[in-house]
């Protein structure tokens, strides 16, 4: 195959751009689009009890890989307090202990969250057992059992089931089965756990989640009781008001089972209080937090780990690639003549600082006035050299001119001149009259806008705001640009200026055929 | 302006009867060679980078073509550094004409002819007079590479002024017409005759308004002319036909651009050739990366010529037998 290397180093190099941008996007939520907020959640369980005068334990679940958050930071205000987490099951909890406390006391446990839609969708773990049918009372019985015969014979699998039975146990006009199993209390958890005695009749196993439902600036948030389910592979959740399927987006799980939330040793009268408020936060800021949280490096050594000022000159180089493969697009593959091979590029830098209109103008009026100034040097009949020089200072000096008249005419715009390279600008001059005296204006100045045209494409390309984010953020994309240059590099087809070039010329070879 | 004039008219015909892009499968299956696939599949391949200085430096050119009998201008003298300026004295003592070039120019230019002394003054081929200090200013120019590739320091080459053969006297102005050969594996492969125009300042050159007519390699006679894109039958300042002139010791002329190849081993060569009265063909230079122009010349894709060379598995090493061989295959 033709250039078959080169295609199978470009192929490389693409893989491992991509490759490493695919591990920073997925595993780590970089984003790919710049000024990405996500929802950040803050939670504060607040638990106040009262000390018995002794050496108390307090125990206190806290959320476990909860379904639907990433857990970006947690921490504990508890001074004069031993502190360890451990985890159990499908719980965690937090074990403070003191050797004497009394009065009241109060511990702040906060959790920093975002919502991610990704995040342990699985619940696996752990694997229950199957429970023994219950003890029915003989009225319990004939009704749990009509109740679930019923419902089995309207359902296929286990989360129908269970979806059918949430759905009779809420009508709001009941079978008389539902009736007599309903339970008179109101109790949300008491309602659970009878859903549960009822589920045990068909042996399925249940455990009850408790879930917090975040809502912006929430005060003594309470946990709610929500149903979970196993079908033999994962624990299902389902509401156990209305039978909805799933965790809603809000809800937090605190904990699972039957335990009390607090567990206290010479201490007693635990209350706890939830309250969450919600901030957005940058993304990229999330992603090197996750990223530390799993312990990559791959945040740790990218740009992004560098001060902030030089931050910011990689920034702006990092587009650089991008405006060289503009060239070599305008070049290669349009035809566009230009002054020098990269000189648009230092131009299209330049126009960073006085946008494209601006920096248009100003690049000529410099160029022309240079040019005037050139032809008269010319008839001094100076040295190469020495003429550069003072092609240089007549620049500067046409620069600070523009940028005086500029500030005194009150346009602004015209003081960013001063970040024009005007050693570039000096040799554009100096090649631009020699090519006028050579081949004849016309030549001189196409080449002049060519040259101009390269540079404010290259000016788009390399400020668009989301060029800039990718190959700061993803540096290795640069590798596919890389490639895409290698690639060009081996491009023998026409230019389109060819197709022009040759055009008459086509239709006589055609003619004479 | 009424060259301008003519030009745009010129334009706007050609406008209206051909479309303003062609197809690059158009282009392709007329075998017309692009720049790129210039650069990539011939210049690339065929030249070997270590062989340039022998071209891009017209002083090694002439000290290899004189080592291997290869006729070119006769070296008058060099001037190589500043102070020497003050010895050209010297080196023009008694000459009225001579041509001052850069060592290392590309496109032609930098080139500066002088046709004639007035008292202590040069007069230009075009007419216009040059004082002493005038001269001195451009050889220093010369000197600091103003317009050698890569802008680097450059020697001055003073040489002889060819004296055009009278063939070309009616379909050139002032200047001379050079003979442009493409010499590919030592074969060559199309030839075409550059004649100034007024349009083109008396210079060979193309693009500045110069016609460029193909040459038929078997014969040595001209085809049609093309101006500026248009193929043109008369010349625009004379009036005289450009098509059918026989191309003097034409043979001859060809061997000299396929032996070429011998001395600068560049497979992709560009060979150009004047006809002078007195010395007959002269090479004037070399050029390792020779343009695309010689397809509008000719009217005619290199490609498919390109493709024929380069499928041979065995080119002949006598230069007359190559010569024969692109005569055979391209000629007529």
């Amino acid at each position: 195959m033709k250039n078959l290397h080169v295609k199978l180093l470009a192929l490389a190099l693409v893989a491992c751009g991509l490759g490493l941008c695919y591990y920073k996007v997925h595993r780590l939520g970089v984003p790919l689009a710049p000024d990405s907020q996500a929802q950040v959640w803050t939670v504060e369980a607040t638990l106040r009890f009262d000390g018995g005068g002794g050496a108390a334990k307090i125990g206190l679940d806290i959320p476990n890989e909860p379904p639907g958050f990433s857990i970006l930071d947690e921490n504990f205000v508890s001074s004069g307090f031993g502190l360890s987490t451990e985890a159990d099951g499908a719980n965690r909890s937090a074990q403070w202990a003191a050797r004497s406390l009394s009065g009241e006391q109060t511990l702040y446990y906060r959790l920093v969250l975002t919502e991610d839609p990704e995040a342990h969708r699985e619940r696996t773990t752990p694997v229950p057992r199957y429970p023994e049918v219950p003890q029915y009372t003989d009225p319990e019985r004939a009704a749990v059992f009509a109740l679930l015969d019923n419902v089995r014979s309207r359902s296929a699998d286990t989360p129908s089931f269970a979806q059918e039975l949430l759905r009779r146990f809420n009508d709001p006009t009941p079978d008389t089965e539902v009736d007599v199993l309903r339970n008179e209390s109101t109790d949300d958890t008491a309602q659970v756990r009878q859903l549960q005695y009822i589920l045990a009749g068909a042996r399925i196993p249940t455990r009850i989640a408790h879930v917090l439902r975040l809502s912006e600036r929430m005060r003594q948030g309470a946990l709610e009781p929500w149903l979970e389910v196993y079908n033999g592979e994962r624990w299902l959740a389902f509401n156990p008001r209305d039978g909805h399927a799933g965790f809603p987006d809000d809800a937090l799980v605190w904990h699972v089972g039957d335990a009390p939330l607090t567990r206290l040793e010479g201490a007693n009268d635990a209350r706890v209080e939830f309250s969450a408020t919600r901030s957005s936060r940058d993304v990229m800021g999330l992603a090197q937090q996750r990223a530390r949280l799993i312990d990559s490096d791959v945040l740790e050594y990218s740009l992004l780990a560098l001060p902030i000022a030089t931050q910011n000159v990689y920034k702006v180089l990092l587009t650089v690639p991008l405006g060289a493969l503009v060239v070599v697009i305008l070049r290669n593959f349009i035809g566009l003549r230009t002054f020098g091979t990269f000189m648009p590029v230092l131009i299209a830098l330049a126009f960073r600082e006085t946008e494209l209109i601006w920096g248009s103008i100003l690049f000529t009026i410099i160029v022309t006035l240079g040019l005037l100034v050139r032809f008269y040097l010319e008839r001094l009949k100076l040295l190469l050299v020495p003429r550069l020089a003072s092609m240089l200072t007549i620049v500067i000096l046409i620069m600070a001119g523009v940028s005086v008249l500029a500030h005194r005419l009150g346009m602004e715009h015209g003081l960013s001149i001063a970040l024009f390279p005007m050693v570039i600008l000096a040799m554009t001059i100096e090649r631009m009259s020699i090519m006028w005296d050579e081949s004849g204006p016309r030549d001189a100045i196409m080449s002049g806008l060519g040259s101009l045209a390269v540079a404010a494409v290259g000016f788009v390309v390399m400020t668009h705001p989301l060029a800039e984010y990718l190959t700061f953020v993803f540096p290795e994309l640069l590798l596919v640009v890389l490639a895409l240059t290698l690639l060009a590099g081996r491009y023998t087809g026409y230019r389109l200026s060819e197709l022009w070039r040759f055009r008459a010329s086509a239709k006589a070879i055609a003619r004479q055929r | 302006m009424t060259t301008l004039g003519r030009r745009l008219r010129a334009r706007l015909r050609l406008m209206r009867h051909s479309p303003p892009l062609r197809m690059p499968s158009t282009l392709r299956a007329l075998g017309i060679l692009g720049m790129n696939e210039r650069n990539g599949d011939y210049i690339g391949i065929y030249n070997d980078r270590r062989h340039y200085p022998l071209v891009d430096d017209k002083l090694k050119t002439k000290e290899l073509a004189l080592a291997a009998g290869i006729a070119t201008p006769e070296l008058y003298g060099v001037v190589e550094i500043e102070h020497q300026v003050r010895e050209l004295d010297r080196i023009l003592d008694g000459r009225r004409e001579f041509v001052i070039k850069p060592a290392q120019g590309s496109g032609g230019n930098g080139i500066m002819v002088i046709a004639d002394r007035r008292g202590v003054n040069f007069l230009r081929a075009s007419g216009a007079s040059v004082t002493r200090s005038e001269l001195e200013h451009f050889i220093s120019n010369v000197l600091s590479g103003m317009y050698s590739l890569g802008g680097l320091p450059d020697k001055a080459i003073i040489e002889y002024r060819v004296k055009p053969h009278a063939v070309f006297d009616a379909v050139s102005y002032q200047g001379v017409p050079d003979i442009r050969t493409i010499v590919f594996r030592g074969v060559p492969v199309a030839s075409m005759v550059r004649l100034p125009t007024r349009q083109s300042d008396g210079k060979a050159n193309l693009h500045q308004g110069a016609i460029g007519a193909g040459i038929d390699l078997a014969s040595g006679r001209t085809v049609d002319g093309v101006w500026f894109n248009n193929v043109l039958d008369a010349h625009p300042d004379s009036g005289n036909r450009v098509r059918g002139i026989q191309v003097p010791d034409w043979d001859e002329l060809l061997t000299l651009s396929a032996r070429s190849y011998d001395l600068t081993r560049l497979g992709y060569l560009g060979v150009d050739v004047v006809l002078d009265r007195d010395h007959g063909p002269l090479v004037l230079e070399y050029n390792a990366r020779p343009g695309l122009n010689i397809q509008l010349a000719n009217q005619m894709g290199l490609l498919s010529r390109l493709k024929q060379i380069r499928a041979l598995t065995h080119v002949p090493d006598d230069a007359a037998a190559r010569v024969a061989l692109g005569q055979q295959l391209f000629g007529g």
